[in-house]
């Protein structure tokens, strides 16, 4: 590679000429993340009032083991240790697609890891390994975790349609609206995705000859462009989801019946 | 008439200091403009490059209150002028003389890039055929003015100086046009992935916020390379599909 002579000035940890409120953002992303860590901990811990009715709170679903009427595998196994909630079973795979996605990334990196804290401004470490070896290297996973996120859609889409039944009969009720909410805000966020606009389009150099794959890759771009605003939208709303049935079944809220 | 001061870096080879210049303004001015009046009318030795004065050279490159901006197209009725306006030189680069920069490294590294590579032609007479919708995609790429903005926005040269691991966003903007460019058969994967440094970018979206020709340089040029190494090095079940599937281009 070409050598260059700089010589090697090194900002100290936040020093920059910049005269604007550069802090705000990585402060925003910082609180806004950990709000979300904690909260989803804190919910996944509890096993509980995660099923209100026909409701069912996204962060319990697929709900693998527990009522046998609803859970894909029956009650419980006996050898499953008694601290391990369904949430904990399937949270990893949503978790892992946001902790490698392509925004997030960018996002947590500055915001958790001042890595930088923001454009311009100087960085606490004077090490730099990037994404190219050991731990980080590991991103390069993110595909993976965008074909289960793409299946747990179908079980939320599912989860939403069963959340318009009422004792047999068709109905909407808020919380019907809440998880309908929840899956479209997940499908832009997930049919945004940067891997799955190199899969469907961005992976060939020419998709002329290709009509539905060109129409695939317009759609995914356009989502992509409004990745950002997906990623947290979906995020709030996940949370919110699982609070809202969370709170229906604990009697703390009422579920209005609109019909 | 209204006035404001303009703190600006003075010095060589990377030693000086801010001094304070106060000068009017007028509506309509950029940075440019305070500049050149400043050097007409109190400091003739003051070092500035520039070229076009309409945002296309990219000669004007420097830091305006410590963001890396284009001088000629930063106008000062944007920047808060109750405080002295700071310019400083590139710091990616090594410094001459107060405002500029010796930018120099860049042309070495972009002749390190494997050059284009026309695959046969299409038609008896010579030539190509490319329809209009593959040649969009790489279109916003050949916007670029090599300002070198991005590379000195970019924390892996700018903080680190891995000027010899890493090309910068610049170039994997110009390597991205070639590996995306339909007629193109050139193999830039392995270079990518050892030489060329693209798994540094830990994708701060700051080149993007930079540029300014408003190229999508994260998420149309680099994202989409780190994908394109995914697939080669590190999707072993995706490269198991593609020996089975139709080979595509």
């Amino acid at each position: 590679m070409a050598q260059v002579d700089v010589p090697l000035v090194r900002s100290r940890f936040g020093e920059t000429s910049r005269a604007d409120h550069w802090w705000v953002q990585p402060v925003a992303v910082f609180l806004g993340l950990s709000a979300f860590i904690v909260y989803s901990t804190w919910a996944a811990l509890q096993g509980q009032h995660y099923r209100f009715g026909a409701y069912l709170s996204p962060m319990y679903s697929p709900e693998l083991f527990g009522d046998p009427l609803h859970a894909w595998f029956g009650a419980k196994a006996s050898w499953m240790p008694a601290w391990v909630t369904g949430a904990m079973l399937i949270l990893w795979a949503p978790g892992g697609f946001r902790v490698t996605c392509y925004y997030y990334r960018g996002a947590y990196y500055k915001a958790f890891w001042a890595d930088p804290p923001s454009c311009t401004v100087g960085e606490p470490r004077k090490t730099y390994l990037g994404e190219r070896s050991f731990p980080l290297i590991i991103q390069n996973i993110h595909r993976y975790f965008m074909y289960l996120a793409l299946a747990i859609l179908v079980i939320l889409a599912r989860d939403a349609w069963d959340a318009l039944w009422f004792d047999g009969h068709f109905g909407i009720g808020v919380g019907t609206l809440v998880l309908v909410t929840n899956v479209v805000l997940l499908s832009c966020y997930t049919f945004g995705c940067h891997s799955l606009r190199h899969l469907v389009g961005g992976i060939r150099d020419r998709i002329s000859g290709a009509p539905v794959r060109k129409q695939a890759y317009d759609c995914v771009s356009c989502l992509n462009r409004r990745h950002m605003l997906f990623a947290w939208c979906s995020l709030f709303w996940v949370a919110f989801s699982d609070l809202y049935v969370r709170m229906c079944s604990m009697g703390v809220w009422s579920d209005w019946r609109i019909f | 008439m209204a006035t404001a001061t303009f703190r600006i870096w003075r010095g060589e080879k990377g030693g000086g200091e801010f001094r304070d210049y106060s000068t009017e303004i007028t509506d309509g001015m950029v940075v440019l403009d305070a500049v050149h009046q400043i050097q007409a009318e109190q400091t003739g030795d003051l070092s500035v490059r520039w070229n076009c004065k309409a945002g296309k050279c990219g000669s004007c490159s420097a830091e305006i209150n410590g963001m890396p901006k284009l001088m000629c197209m930063t106008r000062l009725n944007s920047l808060p002028l109750q405080q002295p306006v700071t310019i400083e030189p590139m710091k990616t680069f090594p410094h001459i003389r107060d405002l500029v920069t010796d930018v120099s490294w860049n042309f070495r590294v972009k002749e390190r890039i494997a050059k284009f590579k026309p695959r046969r032609p299409d038609a008896p007479d010579g030539t190509w055929r490319t329809a209009q919708v593959d040649a969009d995609r790489v279109q916003e790429f050949r916007k670029c003015i090599e300002c070198f903005l991005c590379q000195d926005v970019c924390h892996v040269l700018r903080d680190h100086h891995m000027h010899e691991e890493f090309i910068g966003p610049r170039f994997l903007v110009y390597t991205a046009a070639l590996e995306m460019q339909p007629l193109d058969e050139g193999d830039r994967l392995q270079d990518l992935k050892s030489q060329f440094g693209i798994g540094l970018c830990n994708i701060t979206k700051c080149c993007t916020k930079v540029c300014p020709e408003n190229i999508t340089i994260t998420d149309n040029a680099i994202i989409p390379l780190k994908e394109r190494v995914v697939d080669r090095y590190y999707d072993p079940l995706g490269k198991l599909f593609r020996m089975f599937s139709p080979r595509g281009t």
